[in-house]
């Protein structure tokens, strides 16, 4: 579905310094996959993101969304409409003062008939369990219902692929719940490839795959599990591990010996009292 | 508080009024307000008001509220009512005290004008009671269409409403939360001459402007990102389309307005 | 010294469709010295119990005092009581508006009436605390900076108001783990040295366990446990997730552990007691 090779994105800062944000990324992801990236600020994985679709184009390298090669200007709307994306402020990405008629947005840009609007924009609103909202203001919604009207705004577009950069980042831990389990019904029920940023390492934990990023390179990746059991590595890339692993780790260090891989708190516990 | 402000004053029902196409009560309201201007005579402002009257009842909207539309500008009425009863030449004097004299012209023309603002004001707050912002806009922009040849951005226009219409509750939560935390750095929003509260008011003022224009900048990026690119081969949810009450409506209107021209100018065709 | 709120009532939008009752009878005493996390869900009252603790909104029913002066008063007494609260919003850094950082940071301070040279002092040292390089930043401005830079300006903008009461708003919203942790162990260490009243409105268990002696867990407009944190997640648990707040993660670990047969000690607070009672049990040295 996306292949990104040395993937290069420059630019120079109000400071006149060059900045690297990516400096030779190598991905590629699977159509249906669930991949989260992780990182600290300043890691890379916003312009990461943006390459995705077109909003920001490689100062070296190559993506290729649907064998589409994004640096060609001919397939830009083609991508945009195969890779939707939502951002971290759930504000700032909602148009319309009505739910319904900024979830027709999408398709309204793509010229679909306006016949055909008003289904897509019950079927969008259905995907992300906003359907009785329809004809509400967004500015009396919680967080978590904004973020889910903006993921319903993408759907209606059809895509094959939907980017989240940090979509929880202002959420409350109610919204981040809502959030992450929309995303994992989306990814399992309707096959859309999920391309989840956060900081929060409890929502990579649903992914299929983590990618480990820092100063714009891919650091390690692999399934939750591996990467979430390297604790030492995370936290000094300034990132968390989820506590199971990290009290393994800590009981490991002192000699203790526990199995390989223990990140829930029931693995915990059944590797202790056995 | 801020945020308490309702913005517009729609007011929502399914009335025939309610349902008819923006782009019909637009046009009405236009013809309506020209008819006004042709009237004379009391019958033909009777028939005005009663026509009025009439629209409002079918819209169901309660009374007193509409009649509330007219607070803002009553002021403005009334001295309407009095520059013309004591300016107005004429010479049936009906009342004097000093240099000051009221005469039945100066008073007749007063209250016509004052009526005509009246009826202007109600009929034209029928329109947006009934319609709201939102559909308002896409009338606006469909009407807007034709002079689109002449350099008229009917889209364009349209989008700016559309997102302001949305921004502004927001912005509105904002400046409250500004305001209170600049409050709580004792910043003094009241107090001082005029350039004084001018300047007080830069803490407010820098922040609100940097988050509008930070808002402005990630929402044209989403936009862009959801395939956004200006009006050009656009379509929209909710076409509007004309319906036999549209017709109805407008066919009306105009009889009224038709009627009330030749009410005054008829004798003078010899009609 | 102390913040006293007693029987306060809040209720938004009187008188209109969106009429919400948002406080009923919220009593409650904040000691100067005290740490206290304030933790319930969205639309539970907590931000509007914060505001009422420097008279940012006013009660329709009861009264708040600081140090025993009523702030609902006018006057400069009420005035400068009220300024003894400083209060750091959420996304603080959307607030800032001067064209240096100095200039940023002197604001709260010349509003409450000090003297240049007193209030270079207190920009020089909140700077400090919060960990600008004054030679580095005093002059930059405050728009070039990072975001967790921009958030360490907005909060020294307030601790150099030299304040009795430090009340933040989710500090760490929006941050990323390493600058939680900054921004947390510099509010810690201006606790230790200045020996201030923090109240830390929170969505985080594990901040709450981790930094406070005391928490109060709001709930429907009502404060609803105000107690030791400890012993909050240990008695009321259940109530807890009930009313949609959560277990700190550590509790929950502890919790398993002691079902499957582990003769854990209660009161474990973070990872590290964790660890080491395992290895207590355990008898692994």
């Amino acid at each position: 579905m996306i292949k990104i090779e040395n993937l290069k994105h420059y630019y120079t800062d109000s400071d006149g310094n060059q900045v690297k944000a990516l400096d030779g990324v190598d991905l590629s992801i699977e159509q249906g996959e669930f991949v989260a990236i992780i990182g600290a600020n300043g890691s890379g994985k916003s312009t990461l993101a943006r390459h995705l679709n077109c909003l920001l184009l490689p100062t070296e390298g190559r993506v290729e969304v649907g064998g589409l090669d994004t640096m060609e200007e001919d397939n830009m709307w083609d991508i945009r409409q195969q890779v939707g994306m939502v951002f971290q402020n759930p504000d700032n990405q909602i148009v319309a003062a009505v739910v319904e008629e900024d979830v027709a947005f999408g398709p309204e840009n793509i010229g679909v008939p306006g016949p055909e609007i008003g289904p897509r924009v019950a079927k969008a609103l259905a995907a992300v369990g906003m359907t009785e909202y329809a004809k509400h203001a967004p500015h009396r919604l919680s967080g978590g219902q904004k973020q889910r009207v903006a993921i319903a705004g993408i759907m209606a577009l059809e895509p094959k692929c939907i980017v989240l950069d940090e979509p929880t980042a202002m959420l409350d831990p109610q919204g981040r719940k809502e959030i992450v389990s929309t995303v994992q019904k989306l990814n399992k029920k309707k096959q859309i490839t999920i391309v989840y940023i956060t900081h929060y390492m409890e929502e990579a934990l649903a992914a299929d795959r983590v990618v480990v990023m820092e100063k714009g390179h891919i650091r390690f990746m692999g399934t939750p599990r591996e990467v979430f059991s390297r604790v030492d590595e995370l936290e000094a890339l300034g990132l968390e591990a989820p506590l199971a692993a990290k009290v393994a780790s800590e009981l490991r260090k002192s000699g203790v010996k526990l199995p390989s891989g223990i990140i829930t708190d029931e693995e915990l516990a059944q590797a202790l009292c056995q | 508080m801020l945020t308490e402000i309702t913005l517009g004053q729609y007011f929502p029902g399914n009335s025939l009024i309610h349902r008819l196409d923006p782009r019909t009560k637009i046009l009405a309201t236009i013809i309506y307000i020209i008819a006004i201007f042709f009237a004379d005579t009391s019958l033909s402002y009777g028939i005005l008001t009663a026509f009025a009257a009439g629209v409002i009842m079918i819209s169901r909207l309660p009374w007193l509220m509409v009649l509330k539309s007219l607070k803002p500008i009553w002021i403005i009425i009334f001295f309407t009512l009095l520059i013309h009863m004591f300016t107005a030449p004429g010479e049936h004097i009906i009342w004097t005290w000093k240099f000051l004299s009221v005469t039945q012209e100066g008073l007749d023309l007063g209250l016509k004008m004052a009526v005509r603002l009246v009826l202007l004001l109600l009929f034209s707050s029928v329109l947006t009671f009934t319609t709201s912002p939102i559909v308002l806009t896409d009338g606006i922009e469909h009407l807007l269409r034709p002079f689109k040849a002449l350099g008229v951005p009917a889209h364009e226009l349209a989008m700016m409403m559309t997102i302001a219409l949305r921004f502004i509750p927001t912005l509105l939560e904002e400046t409250d939360r500004i305001m209170k935390a600049q409050t709580a750095r004792g910043a003094d929003f009241a107090s001082g001459n005029l350039l004084q509260r001018m300047k007080n008011m830069l803490p407010l003022l820098v922040p609100l402007f940097i988050s509008a224009f930070r808002r402005a900048d990630e929402l044209a990026v989403a936009m862009e990102a959801r395939c956004y690119r200006g009006g050009e081969g656009r379509t929209r949810m909710h076409e509007l389309a004309y319906g036999i009450s549209d017709y109805t409506a407008l066919v009306l209107v105009l009889a009224l307005a038709v009627g009330l021209a030749v009410m005054r100018w008829g004798k003078l065709c010899g009609l | 010294m102390s913040i006293k709120l007693s029987h306060i009532y809040h209720t938004y939008s009187k008188a209109t469709p969106f009429e919400r009752l948002a406080l009923q009878d919220v009593s409650l005493e904040i000691k100067k010295g005290e740490i206290v996390a304030i933790i319930g869900h969205t639309g539970s009252g907590k931000s509007t119990l914060v505001q009422h603790l420097n008279g940012l909104l006013q009660p329709d029913k009861g009264t708040a005092t600081i140090d025993e002066v009523d702030i609902s008063a006018k006057g400069t007494q009420a005035k400068n009581a009220r300024q003894q609260v400083g209060m750091v919003f959420q996304y603080p850094e959307h607030q800032i508006f001067a064209e240096t950082v100095f200039e940023d940071i002197a604001f709260g301070p010349r509003n409450k009436g000090f003297s240049e040279e007193e209030v270079a002092k207190q920009v020089r040292e909140a700077m400090d605390f919060v960990g600008l390089d004054y030679d580095t930043f005093a002059q930059r401005s405050p728009f070039q900076l990072s975001g967790g830079q921009m958030r360490r300006v907005a909060i020294a903008g307030v601790v150099a108001m030299n304040p009795d009461y430090l009340v933040l708003d989710e500090p760490s919203a929006g941050l990323d783990p390493r600058s939680r942790n900054a921004v947390f162990r510099e509010i810690m260490a201006l606790h230790k040295s200045r020996g201030i009243a923090i109240v830390l409105v929170t969505h985080s268990m594990e901040e709450a366990v981790k930094y406070a002696n005391r928490l109060l867990v709001i709930n429907g407009g009502r404060v609803l446990f105000d107690g030791e944190p400890g012993l909050i997640f240990k008695e009321h648990g259940a109530e807890l997730v009930q009313v949609g707040v959560d277990v700190p993660q550590v509790y929950k670990l502890a919790d398993l552990l002691r079902q499957r047969g582990l003769k854990l000690p209660e009161g474990i607070k973070d990872e590290m007691a964790l660890v080491k009672a395992i290895k207590k049990v355990k008898g692994w040295k």
